[in-house]
């Protein structure tokens, strides 16, 4: 039987997810029989491959590489799979939400800045969104899984289900903020 | 002073009750769970959240369990799919509402809009996010009032009215603008009603009304003096 393709992929979040995944222990290497992980954080390529048939996403679309990256790995990949409150509901990312971006980096770069006072970055960076926004917002979503990170059970669960042909239903062993 | 005891079904369960007594009540007192916000046990029912709505044959409305009296022969269906719907649907609008940030909240963990989620299995908001911007009041000595996480359920109205006989609290305004306010839409430390008492802190079901200097996911709430406030308010 050919393996899995999984690839994990970390927006707008702050890895807290992927650790999480990682806090799986002995289990990874029970999955990595059955899987081939073709993308994640800590591979070389930067590019998103072709055939994925489950991407893993944390964080929120919060800038417009995210925007960009979540539309290729919509398009590229069977099925998506939402990854913690950032990726759910955009969670902290959206406690800028409120407010304008450009006064959000002018008190980041200006009003906070010991030294070199400015107004923010203006290349190399991308751009930020008007709003961080969840996953759902912008591509289908097939499996939400929320949580400030969704335990390693509930994760192992999920990819299980998955790989068992199943759609996972996690509602008993993850909430928002669990 | 005779009791007329009521015959129905709730979800197809034969349960006898006292008249008088609402659909949430009898329920619960047979084990069957509705969901619920607004309502807590020990203040007066308002049907305020629209969370704990049931069908009842006969009738095309869907009816309130906590405001709605059982009568004879009513049939009442708690959980059927069209409710489950509903009630992710009602969810999905409070959180979309404010701002709600269960990660970082002092209530996360103890926070009933955030376990009813789970519950429901309200598992992803399909509105838009309104992100308003909302204030924060610190000025009382003890308590804080955080606006971004207020779902208008009115339990801390109730209390402070009904069991401290206080009133500080009140709501104001309407639609999305609605907003509790104290006083005379006063800062809650200039009241000069509130008595410091805390029983809104407790009842508030989320990280709306809490006590100062707790951090996130250290604000757990008492509830257990409700019941014995009630009842000897209506011993007296
Ligand atoms: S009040 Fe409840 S639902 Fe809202 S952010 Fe706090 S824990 Fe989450
Ligand atoms: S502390 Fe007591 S008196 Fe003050 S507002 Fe709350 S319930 Fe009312
Ligand atoms: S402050 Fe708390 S108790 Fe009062 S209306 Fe808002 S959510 Fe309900
Ligand atoms: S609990 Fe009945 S309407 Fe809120």
């Amino acid at each position: 039987m050919s393996k899995v393709r999984v690839a994990t992929v970390w927006l707008d979040g702050c890895s807290g997810c992927h650790m999480s995944f990682l806090d799986q222990d002995e289990r990874l290497i029970e999955l990595a029989g059955l899987v081939e992980v073709v993308h994640s954080p800590i591979v070389d390529p930067k590019e998103f491959p072709e055939n994925v048939d489950v991407a893993i996403v944390e964080g929120a679309v919060s800038s417009e590489e995210d925007l960009h990256k979540i539309r290729v790995i919509r398009e590229r990949s069977k099925i998506l799979v939402s990854l913690g409150d950032c990726a759910v509901t955009s969670n902290v990312p959206a406690m800028r939400n409120p407010f304008k971006v450009a006064d959000i980096l002018k008190r980041a770069y200006g009003e906070m800045a010991d030294h070199n006072a400015g107004t923010g970055p203006s290349e190399v960076v991308p751009p930020l969104l008007k709003r961080a926004r969840p996953l759902h917002e912008v591509v289908h979503v097939d499996v939400f899984v929320p949580g400030c990170p969704p335990s390693a059970d509930a994760i192992y669960y999920v990819l299980s289900e998955l790989l068992a042909g199943r759609t996972p239903t996690p509602a008993e062993l993850t909430r928002f903020g669990a | 002073m005779t009791v007329n005891v009521l015959t129905l079904t709730i979800d197809d369960q034969q349960v006898s009750a006292r008249e008088g007594q609402t659909i949430m009540q009898v329920a619960t007192e047979n084990g069957i769970f509705i969901p619920r916000l607004c309502h807590i046990e020990g203040l007066d029912p308002v049907g305020a959240c629209r969370l704990c709505l049931c069908e009842v044959k006969g009738t095309p409305k869907l009816l309130p369990a906590c405001t709605t009296k059982v009568s004879e022969g009513m049939e009442v269906s708690t959980s059927t799919e069209r409710l489950g719907e509903y009630r992710k649907m009602i969810l999905e609008l409070l959180f979309a509402e404010r701002n709600h940030v269960c990660a970082v909240c002092v209530s996360n963990g103890h926070c009933d809009l955030q376990s009813m989620a789970q519950k429901v299995g309200m598992d992803h908001v399909t509105v838009p996010y309104r992100y308003p911007k909302l204030q924060v009041d610190a000025t009382h000595e003890r308590f804080i009032a955080d606006h971004n996480r207020c779902i208008l359920c009115t339990r801390c109205v109730r209390v402070c009215d009904q069991i401290e006989g206080a009133h500080t609290w009140d709501v104001m305004g309407r639609g999305e603008g609605s907003r509790v306010i104290t006083d005379l839409n006063q800062p809650w430390g200039d009241s000069e009603t509130c008595t410091k008492c805390g029983k809104c802190v407790h009842v508030c079901p989320t990280g709306a009304l809490t006590e100062k200097g707790r951090s996130v996911a250290e604000m757990a709430k008492q509830r257990r003096f409700l019941p014995y406030l009630t009842k000897m308010r209506e011993e007296w």
